[in-house]
């Protein structure tokens, strides 16, 4: 199974670093989704793995998980899910306002407000 | 347990969260509360920093849970400096703002605000790694609504750029935490500082990987070369007193890069040695990169942001070294380089609201009102960003070059950074004769709205004036400087204060 997660957080690792580097929003939002849910998967394993066993030491339990990750993961999850909204509403406000969707900004470097 | 450390948690969201409900109709009101609140808070920072001064580090754990099961709060020397920095700079911002009718451009400015100096002080305050991450994503959210403020396409389009950046920045921490926790079992610095040292030197590969992550992290934050990038577009795109008050926010990396790299990964450990042989060369860089953007800058705005890089490089360039000397110096120069960026920015604003025509172009415009007070502005933060005498700015230079003097890359940092400060002379000599003295014509006398100027130059003049008694009072600031940099450099102190039964079960 470390096999099957630790390949599931590579695929969306390289997935979404190559959509990141894509020149419109769309894809970068995408892609940013995509290393999010990469990062929750690399956080829950970062526990180990354990199958079928109590969050919470009981006693009579030979063992227990770790549950200290699944809640890192649950607040990682919020805020990603907050920020991926942001990202959203301002890519989108910026997309209506500027009727263009790419994410530099042209003639950005060389004092960009000449052509403004 | 001293429950005023808490306060700076507790009193910025109760007032924001009043603004929003109660006060979303009365702007007026939201002014009054957004002033009153900010001035609480700094009086209680200060009481904070006095309490610190007696040299005992106060824990306060969240929820009464001991460390390191729960959360724990740590108000030492270092914290309660950044404290009473952020909210000094929140009141110059909130004035400014109010003073320049930026707050009524846009919607929830002040509310906005307040969310943002919870996030800084979060930041300065927690014990915990974790709650690091969650403290740098409320203020990030905070600052994506207020570098966003009043709109435009062009200030829109740069903030999907920082926010962007900003959200690679967290992923990428939330690995470094997933990392750590998966080698250590534990999130609490203090207590990560006592695993870190016990990992056997052969065996710190995972550990290495996950400083070198957190060091990128901060890297990003704090706004150093090659990581730079998001900087000077938000900076210059951003709203004049929301670029004043992001002067702060890169010195949260540079707090998280010292606050981790002496606890945790101590110049000592066997982890030690990343952080030495990373920052003085980048730093350097992102100094002479910072030089020369100010030297080329086509607007005021671009100058003023490439300015906050170069001194970001300053202050890391005598972090880096990691000696307690140089500390002290760079956190003098840290609290100088945050209130002279603060005043160029609000300056920026000043000019960009007096030239509508020609905004802040570096290029020939109709003399400008109230020219002879903006100018003297502009030539004070040039002088503080500068670092000439007599503004503090020079003391600051000074003891970073007295403090890295007989270190490993001593003189080549006593070259650089001579050798920008003359760059940075020039630059805005440049920008000051193109601003103010080639201005032609006469000045347009704009009696439009005047109301509120009074209050914009009682902000710009408070700053330029924390400035002066900076210099003033150099030789006890620098004495307590000196006190926090030993307080950092003992890292048995910090963990002894959270984790009192450690040192129990080691009697």
């Amino acid at each position: 199974m470390e096999y099957l997660v630790s390949i599931a957080v590579g695929v969306l690792v390289a997935g979404g670093t190559y959509l990141v580097l894509r020149l419109r929003t769309f894809p970068v939002i995408l892609g940013i989704s995509l290393l999010s849910y990469a990062v929750n998967l690399f956080l829950f394993s970062s526990g180990r793995l354990a199958l079928n066993l109590p969050p919470i030491w009981t006693g009579d339990a030979a063992a227990y998980t770790d549950p200290l990750p699944q809640a890192l993961v649950l607040t990682a999850i919020v805020i990603s899910f907050g920020m991926t909204a942001v990202v959203v509403m301002l890519a989108l406000s910026a997309y209506l306002t500027a009727r263009d969707d790419r994410i530099d900004t042209r003639d950005d470097d060389a004092g960009g407000r000449d052509q403004a | 347990m001293n429950h005023l450390i808490a306060v700076p948690l507790l009193l910025p969201p109760l007032v924001g969260a009043i603004m929003i409900t109660s006060m979303r109709h009365h702007p007026g009101m939201a002014r009054i509360f957004s002033v009153a609140g900010v001035s609480l808070l700094l009086l209680i920072n200060i009481w904070l920093l006095a309490q610190s001064g007696s040299g005992a580090i106060q824990t306060y754990e969240l929820g009464a849970w001991p460390a390191p099961f729960g959360i724990v709060l740590v108000l030492d020397r270092l914290a309660a400096i950044m404290l009473v920095l952020t909210a000094v700079i929140a009141l110059a911002v909130v004035l400014y703002a109010i003073g320049s009718g930026w707050d009524h451009r846009g919607r929830h400015f002040h509310a906005l605000l307040q969310f943002q100096v919870l996030g800084l002080s979060g930041a300065f305050l927690t014990g915990d790694l974790f709650n690091l991450f969650v403290f740098f994503e409320v203020l990030l959210i905070a600052s994506y609504g207020l570098m966003i403020h009043g709109g435009g396409q062009k200030r829109l389009q740069a903030g999907v750029q920082y926010v962007v950046y900003n959200l690679l920045g967290s992923t990428l921490f939330l690995f470094a935490l997933g990392t750590i926790y998966a080698v250590t079992g534990t999130l609490n610095m203090a207590d990560l500082a006592v695993r870190v040292a016990e990992i056997p030197a052969d065996n710190t590969a995972l550990v290495r990987i996950a400083a070198v992550l957190l060091l990128l992290v901060f890297a990003v934050k704090a706004a150093l070369v090659p990581l730079h990038f998001w900087l000077p577009s938000t900076y210059a795109e951003a709203p004049g007193p929301v670029a004043a008050l992001f002067a702060i926010m890169t010195k949260v990396g540079v707090y998280a890069i010292l606050r981790v790299f002496t606890l945790i990964f101590a110049p000592a450990a066997a982890t030690g040695d990343l952080a030495q042989s990373w920052l003085p060369p980048l730093a350097m860089a992102t100094l002479i990169i910072g030089a020369i953007g100010v030297l080329g800058a086509r607007s005021l705005g671009r100058l003023a942001a490439l300015a906050t890089v170069g001194s970001v490089g300053t202050i890391l360039i005598a972090l880096g070294v990691f000696t307690p000397r140089s500390t002290a110096a760079a956190l003098y120069y840290m609290i100088h380089s945050t209130l002279a960026c603060a005043l160029l920015f609000l300056v920026v604003d000043l000019v960009r609201s007096r030239r509508p025509d020609h905004d802040d172009r570096l290029v020939p415009a109709p003399a400008i009102m109230q020219g002879g007070l903006v100018s003297s502005l502009f030539l004070a933060s040039a002088v503080g960003m500068a670092g000439l005498p007599p503004l503090s700015g020079f003391i600051g230079k000074l003891l970073i070059l007295s403090g890295v003097r007989g270190t490993e890359p001593g003189w080549t940092v006593w070259a650089i950074i001579l050798v920008t400060s003359l760059v940075l002379v020039v630059g805005f000599a440049r920008a000051g004769s193109i601003l103010f003295w080639q201005a032609s014509g006469e000045t347009k006398s704009e009696s439009a709205d005047t109301s509120g100027l009074r209050l914009t130059f009682v902000a710009a003049f408070g700053l330029l004036g924390s400035m002066v008694a900076l210099t003033l009072l150099a030789r006890p600031v620098l004495a307590f400087l000196t006190d926090t940099a030993a307080q950092v450099y003992d890292p048995a102190a910090y963990i002894s204060a959270v984790l009192p039964q450690l040192g129990e079960i080691q009697q």
